[in-house]
């Protein structure tokens, strides 16, 4: 059963690729697509596909990371509301990159990335610690709150580092959206060893995963190192977001929906849910990506945009069920 | 104000209900501010109160004595700190006004403001800095008050409206008819107004479910306030980049190019909502103890709540359709004033003077203290950011109302 699940969202994902590769402001036929992945690009129908396939590669790859992440956060904070979006470790790796095009002058991806991934991982570690002190923990809500209020005061500082730039404004503002459309393959090349450090690092947590989803004492009692594990989960959470946010932008929501949808699915085994998640966000963010390009068409919505208008009402779903459930 | 008239001859009957609110469970931040007031005073004057209540003791008249004293003491400490802000906005609305690329002095702002025909300083200080000074104080205080209403209805200093997504459903809606239908002056007041509303009452809907949760409510905004940015950031990105300043209002807000035709709005805004809002001071304190309590006490709960939701958004809105959505106000306004003007009596003043004294600090500070103009928001923003945090942190540790 999980394998059939499985195997329908590869071919799903799969489908998603192929379509993001065919659908856009121009109408491309078949032959010519497949002659632009064979890499020619004579006339315009396979340059405007030629152009279609490092953001279709990196709708993919961002969305698989996304996804992954938003399920290691859950199962790490056990908390249903956990998204890199919602905590504001997104947030906290834009600062990041904004601090240093605007500071340091930073332009190479690789600066970027590290950047990135030390914002976020700042960000992280700073909103559970704010969101875990007091009575009862880490519960949903105080976590969000946490990151919710972060996030707003990351959005100003982003803003006072940038407004004096007038040159870099425009730039910041639009990378800042969230989106594949500017994607190259030099920037991909870049983000896909910290991408494949960090989902290593996460599908190695699975186990430790699930035995922290008993509750701190029961792990503990299990052998579990509970400290040690959450350290490393979220480690490989945070690189994820981190290289994807560099490259992309904050995306926000593909982490929340993605695992509730697949826990749903697949049950709460972590070891299959990782998986199952990274393919599910790949596949979530190609449509998003495919379904902005059909919306506005002959214009484009960002990626971005579309995954919160789609992610933030089920995220009210999610905490208007009766009582928000502990994972 | 409100607690202050039923000391002297407080009778059982009426001191613990007046008393209650104030004392026990206090506002929007709590333990220090309670305890750093009167120490002697407020901590023996919620014993009495529950000592009573089990028929211990029959209030004996020194402790009546002590509870009445502490009770004038914070009544006063409270009209002292109104008093101060007051003249503290007074001061610096008038150095606002001399100081610039060009220095008025003292006597020419004051003849310009009575309305004298000064060469040179009738169109600076009367066109430009007058205008600006106006709309920081009116909107600060309108951000300050409709903050504040939010926080102590849904006991929780985090559930104000710039968090829970009413200014960020005005401030997308005014970007969008600027924008994208290309509208200006009143009806952008309008759309913003008619966003704010929209968005509050979707919030409340949507987390009703067999009665109000804060929490659920607070969650609930907080998912709609990211829709809608969402929102804002595409309209901003189809807008021209020359725009660019333009723009930036509807993201952190600004107080450029204030003339007296936005003031105008707000003013009567303020003017006309205000006092609603301060008319049911009283009942917003009783809805503080919890619906079943406040109805108990005669406050007809629903209909109070939305008359309070309605008039704090408009005023919300108002201010966000002229000056955007400037960051924070609403926020720090009602703790801060908890903090200086002590647990007695209703907010709603206090609030108002902070944000007011807020905006115009930091738009001042925004002008001429960082050697680059900086819009009013990114100042708040990048302020009261730690503040922010400081607050949660300090919630959370205590347990507070979350």
């Amino acid at each position: 059963m999980r394998v059939l699940w499985l195997l329908l969202a590869a071919v799903l994902t799969a489908l998603l690729g192929a379509a993001s590769l065919v659908i856009g402001s121009r109408e491309v036929p078949w032959t010519d697509v497949l002659a632009a992945l064979q890499g020619s690009a004579d006339n315009l129908n396979q340059a405007a596909v030629t152009k279609r396939i490092p953001r279709t590669v990196l709708a993919l790859l961002a969305g698989a990371a996304l996804g992954l992440a938003g399920a290691v956060m859950q199962g790490v904070t056990r908390n249903p509301l956990a998204d890199p979006g919602i905590l504001g470790v997104n947030m906290g790796a834009s600062l990041a990159v904004a601090v240093g095009i605007a500071w340091f002058g930073m332009f190479s991806y690789t600066a970027f990335i590290w950047t990135a991934i030390l914002g976020a991982a700042v960000t992280a570690v700073f909103v559970y610690a704010i969101g875990s002190l007091g009575r009862g923990g880490a519960t949903p809500l105080k976590l969000a709150l946490a990151g919710a209020a972060t996030s707003a005061a990351l959005v100003s500082f982003i803003s006072a580092v940038v407004l004096p730039r007038a040159d870099i404004a425009q730039s910041v503002r639009s990378w800042q959206i969230g989106g594949v459309g500017g994607a190259g393959f030099e920037g991909i090349g870049r983000m896909l060893p910290f991408l494949i450090a960090g989902a290593v690092i996460c599908l190695l947590a699975a186990r430790p995963l699930n035995s922290l989803a008993l509750g701190d004492e029961l792990a503990a009692g299990l052998g579990e190192r509970v400290a040690v594990a959450r350290a490393a989960a979220a480690l490989g959470a945070v690189m994820l977001c981190g290289a994807v946010t560099a490259i992309a932008g904050p995306i926000g929501f593909v982490g929340l929906v993605v695992p509730h949808l697949c826990r749903l699915l697949i049950g709460v085994d972590h070891r299959w849910l990782l998986p199952f998640s990274a393919l599910t966000g790949a596949a979530l963010l190609t449509a998003s990506d495919v379904a902005g390009r059909i919306i506005a068409r002959p214009e484009e919505l960002d990626v971005g945009i579309v995954t919160a208008l789609v992610g933030a009402p089920f995220f009210i779903y999610i905490v208007r069920r009766q009582k928000v459930r502990e994972l | 104000m409100n607690a202050v008239p039923a000391a002297p001859q407080g009778p059982a009957s009426h001191g613990p209900v007046s008393h209650d609110p104030s004392a026990s469970h206090g506002p929007a931040p709590h333990g220090p501010s309670a305890s750093q007031g009167p120490a002697p005073g407020s901590a023996p004057g919620s014993s009495p109160v529950a000592a009573r209540e089990r028929g211990i003791l029959a209030a004996p008249p020194e402790l009546t004595g002590a509870v009445t004293h502490s009770r004038l003491r914070r009544g006063r400490r409270r009209r002292l700190v109104v008093l101060v802000l007051a003249a503290l906005i007074a001061g610096v609305f008038l150095l606002t006004l001399m100081v610039g690329q060009t220095f008025y002095p003292l006597d020419q702002v004051v003849r310009v403001v009575l309305g004298e025909d000064v060469p040179g300083a009738s169109f600076t200080v009367g066109r430009l800095r007058l205008p600006r000074a106006m709309l920081a104080v009116l909107a600060g205080a309108c951000f300050g008050l409709g903050g504040v209403v939010f926080q102590t209805m849904l006991r929780n200093p985090l559930a104000s409206p710039d968090i829970i997504g009413i200014s960020s459903g005005a401030s997308a809606a005014a970007a969008f008819a600027i924008i994208m239908l290309s509208m200006g002056g009143v009806q952008v007041s309008i759309v913003a107004i008619a966003g704010g509303l929209g968005v509050a009452l979707a919030v409340y809907l949507l987390s009703f479910r067999g009665g109000l949760a804060g929490t659920r409510l607070i969650l609930v905004g907080i998912g709609v306030a990211a829709m809608l940015d969402s929102v804002t950031a595409y309209v901003l990105s189809k807008a021209p980049q020359w725009e660019l300043q333009e723009a930036m209002r509807w993201l952190t807000g600004s107080l450029n190019g204030a003339g007296y035709g936005t003031v105008m709005p707000v003013l009567v805004a303020l003017a006309v909502l205000g006092p609603v809002l301060l008319s049911q001071s009283r009942a917003l304190s009783l809805l503080r103890l919890g619906d079943d309590t406040a109805a108990a006490l005669g406050v007809r709960t629903e209909r109070t709540r939305i008359l309070l939701i309605v008039a704090a958004v408009g005023l919300i809105a108002f201010a966000t359709a002229a000056t955007g959505p400037i960051a924070f106000v609403a926020f720090l306004s009602g703790p801060i004033a908890a903090r200086i003007a002590g647990p007695a009596g209703s907010l709603l003043i206090p609030s108002a003077l902070v944000g007011a004294l807020l905006v115009l600090v930091a738009d001042f500070a925004g002008q001429f203290l960082f050697g680059l103009r900086y819009p009013v928001g990114v100042v708040t923003g990048a302020l009261g950011a730690p503040y922010l945090l400081y607050l949660i942190i300090r919630t959370n540790r205590t347990g507070g109302s979350l």
